[in-house]
């Protein structure tokens, strides 16, 4: 027969039975250090180790360090004199008063901003959020302006600016911007309240020094005016992109069904929004709790602000360092705890 | 396990540089002992802790130079060590930055107008060795001239600004105390903060060292329109500083500036010192400035300096009284009188101890 084509069609063995092993039943064991079963456990034993090893020395160091320093860790200076003043207090304190109920007032104040800052940055953030989605042109591009301006300049800088620039800027005494029920002045924010008898009592000019149901320093309004108008930005892209999450068929659904914009905004779109935003706002209340830290910039009495004139008379950097990050890391912590509980509560359940 | 092998001969690598960290060091040789010594050499530079922004003390000027008391003070350390003034590197500290500078060892040493007391000092404490004070100072008081204020007491009620971490804040608050008056502390982080606030008339007063307050004056807008109270509130003796353990370094820098002192005492100036150094090298019998000069014995070297340390410290800077009066003297635009600051032989306290 003549071969003028290779045959394709018969299958050639490519190694001869010969180069196989032979499939006998005596292969050896596999020894432990290759046993895929026992690898993982060896790499990461031998890693935890080394870990251990690294940290203990660390510590080890550290503790060496500060012995020799005769730094080392101790909270007796808690319970000494603060022997300084804070500027502004809502529980009742003086110089002569322990290092901890200072650090405590400046908790407070922290606090005080912080939860403040929170509502107010919701609100504004919200509201601008909503805008990007209103028939008004005008509404629409002013919201988008401020969004872009206010969350592309730094923080410090804005709070700086409304600070030195903005709230010094007014005037003390008769000079004072005055608005019925309120009054800023370089003394303070005043505002009208229910004075007794639910009398509505507004700010006055009292010997030249206005008085008030409320007063507020500049300082305080200065960082909450930074922090609200700062958070907000973001809070109002937060809430633009859960809104833009709501299916389209459901606007024209409520449309249909007759309700207005705001109706169908705060009826059917903003519950159904709220899964999405609650994760994004959560981040951002973080950011806010942090961010009040840079209250010392502006010369708020803040945790921050009273722990440094802590740390620079006693000198105890490590212990003061130490129940700083604790404080902060405990505030967001429990943010994030009561975003977390509130965000099981709006999931939308399915049947 | 290509991912075990490369751990494996990694660790050992880890182990090395944690332990390297944690060996005992000092065991150099010679007959100084000093670690931080050796680095700054090592490095060719000493890093200065300084202010920055306080004229006549340490000044950043428009032509990229430090200028002022504490510049001086870093200058000639840098002399004493290299023999050229201009081998330091300035870094700019706040007030609550600059111990924990120090102590990390990010800086060599502090020229940054620091107070020297009992908490900084002592080992429980910040754990900081002082120098030489070179600038006796007392806390002030600044209003502006048209305010009216007079006294502590006119301050009752009113805010008054502050530079949180200071002294100055705690002297404030004793003292106020003690006079039962009620006041508003209204801290910032920065000097140019609290000089801000004050004159953005946010607070009536300002209060810091006398030396301070007089720098900062002479660069605002309208500094006639601003008056010091004839208060002293405190004593402050600004003093350059360097970190506890180092004893043959902290030694290094209490010489040097004592140096200054002596320079001014033998009438040794900038202009006249290598005239001096020439004389001393010509008359053996005048001991004390042969010893002094570095031309006979072994002070440099017992200090762990070269021999001729104080030639070079004053040729860099002056002496101490040239300093004075070249960065907040009358001839300055600080225009403060030399007043304790003067010599001991002149009533004031200024005084170094023999160099023996």
């Amino acid at each position: 027969m003549d071969r003028r084509w290779p045959d394709l069609f018969t299958a050639v063995p490519l190694i001869t039975p010969d180069a196989y092993p032979p499939m006998s039943e005596q292969k050896p064991p596999i020894p432990w250090w290759r046993d895929r079963r026992v690898i993982p456990w060896l790499v990461q034993g031998v890693v935890g180790l080394a870990m251990l090893v690294v940290i203990a020395l660390l510590v080890g160091n550290l503790v060496r360090n500060l012995t020799a320093a005769g730094l080392l860790l101790s909270w007796r200076w808690l319970g000494q004199p603060a022997s300084f003043d804070v500027a502004e207090s809502l529980i009742p304190f003086d110089a002569a008063m322990p290092y901890w109920r200072a650090l405590v007032v400046g908790l407070v104040n922290s606090l005080r901003a912080i939860v403040v800052g929170l509502v107010g940055a919701t609100l504004l953030g919200t509201a601008v959020g909503m805008t990007a989605y209103s028939g008004n042109g005008l509404v629409r591009r002013l919201g988008r302006i401020y969004v872009e301006v206010i969350r592309n300049i730094p923080l410090l800088l804005q709070l700086l600016f409304w600070y030195f620039v903005v709230f010094l800027s007014f005037g003390n005494g008769t000079e004072a911007l005055q608005i019925p029920g309120v009054v800023l002045a370089k003394s303070g924010l005043y505002l009208a309240w229910f004075a007794e008898g639910w009398s509505w009592q507004g700010p006055q000019l009292v010997n030249g020094i206005w008085q008030a149901p409320w007063r507020f320093s500049v300082e305080f309004a200065a960082l909450l005016t930074g922090l609200i108008t700062y958070t907000g930005a973001f809070v109002a892209e937060v809430v633009r992109g859960g809104i833009a999450a709501v299916p389209r068929g459901q606007w024209e659904a409520a449309t249909s069904l007759g309700l207005h914009w705001s109706q169908s905004m705060r009826s059917v779109v903003l519950p159904q929004a709220l899964p999405v935003i609650i994760p994004g706002l959560n981040s951002q209340y973080i950011s806010l709790a942090k961010n009040s830290a840079l209250a010392v910039a502006v010369g708020y009495a803040d945790l921050y602000s009273v722990a440094e004139t802590t740390l620079n008379q006693t000198g105890r950097a490590l212990e003061v360092f130490l129940l700083l990050l604790g404080a902060y890391l405990v505030i967001d912590l429990l943010i994030s705890a009561v975003m977390n509980g509130l965000n099981q509560l709006v999931q939308i359940r399915e049947r | 396990m290509l991912q075990l092998r490369r751990l494996l001969s990694a660790s050992p690598l880890l182990l090395a540089l944690v332990m390297g960290g944690c060996a005992d060091e000092g065991s150099g040789g010679g007959g100084v002992q000093s670690e931080k010594m050796a680095t700054i050499r090592s490095r060719g530079k000493l890093v200065c802790g300084v202010d920055g922004k306080l004229p006549g003390f340490s000044f950043l000027g428009p032509d990229g130079t430090y200028s002022g008391l504490d510049a001086d003070t870093c200058r000639a350390m840098a002399a004493a060590l290299f023999g050229d003034p201009g081998q330091v590197e300035y870094r700019d500290l706040n007030s609550s930055e600059r111990f924990a500078a120090l102590a990390s060892g990010e800086v060599d040493m502090l020229a940054r107008n620091t107070t020297k007391t009992l908490s900084r000092d002592s080992a429980g404490g910040n754990g900081i060795s002082f120098g030489p004070t070179t600038f006796y100072d007392g806390q002030g008081m600044m209003v502006p001239a048209a305010s009216g204020i007079a006294s502590l007491k006119d301050l009752d009620g009113k805010p008054i600004c502050v530079e949180s971490g200071t002294t100055t804040e705690l002297n404030l608050a004793d003292r106020m105390r003690e006079q039962g008056i009620a006041y508003t502390p209204l801290k910032f982080q920065t000097g140019d903060q609290t000089y801000a606030a004050y004159l953005g008339k946010r607070c009536v007063a300002v209060t810091s060292d006398r030396s301070q307050l007089a720098a900062k004056r002479s660069g605002f807008p309208d500094p006639d329109q601003h008056v010091l109270l004839p208060v002293v509130m405190s004593k402050e003796p600004l003093t350059p500083a360097s970190i506890n353990g180092d004893p043959a370094w902290a030694d290094a820098i209490r010489w040097t500036v004592y140096a200054l002192f002596q320079a001014e005492e033998l009438g040794i100036t900038q202009a006249n010192v290598a005239e001096k150094l020439a004389e001393a090298k010509a008359n053996t019998n005048q001991g004390d400035l042969r010893r002094f000069l570095g031309v006979e014995g072994d002070f440099g070297k017992q200090l762990g300096l070269p021999a001729d340390f104080v030639v070079q410290a004053v040729t860099a800077v002056g002496n101490y009284g040239e300093i004075f009066e070249r960065n907040v003297g009358r001839a300055s635009a600080l225009k403060l009188d030399r007043a304790e600051n003067r010599q001991w032989t002149d009533g004031g306290l200024i005084y170094s101890p023999p160099f023996r």
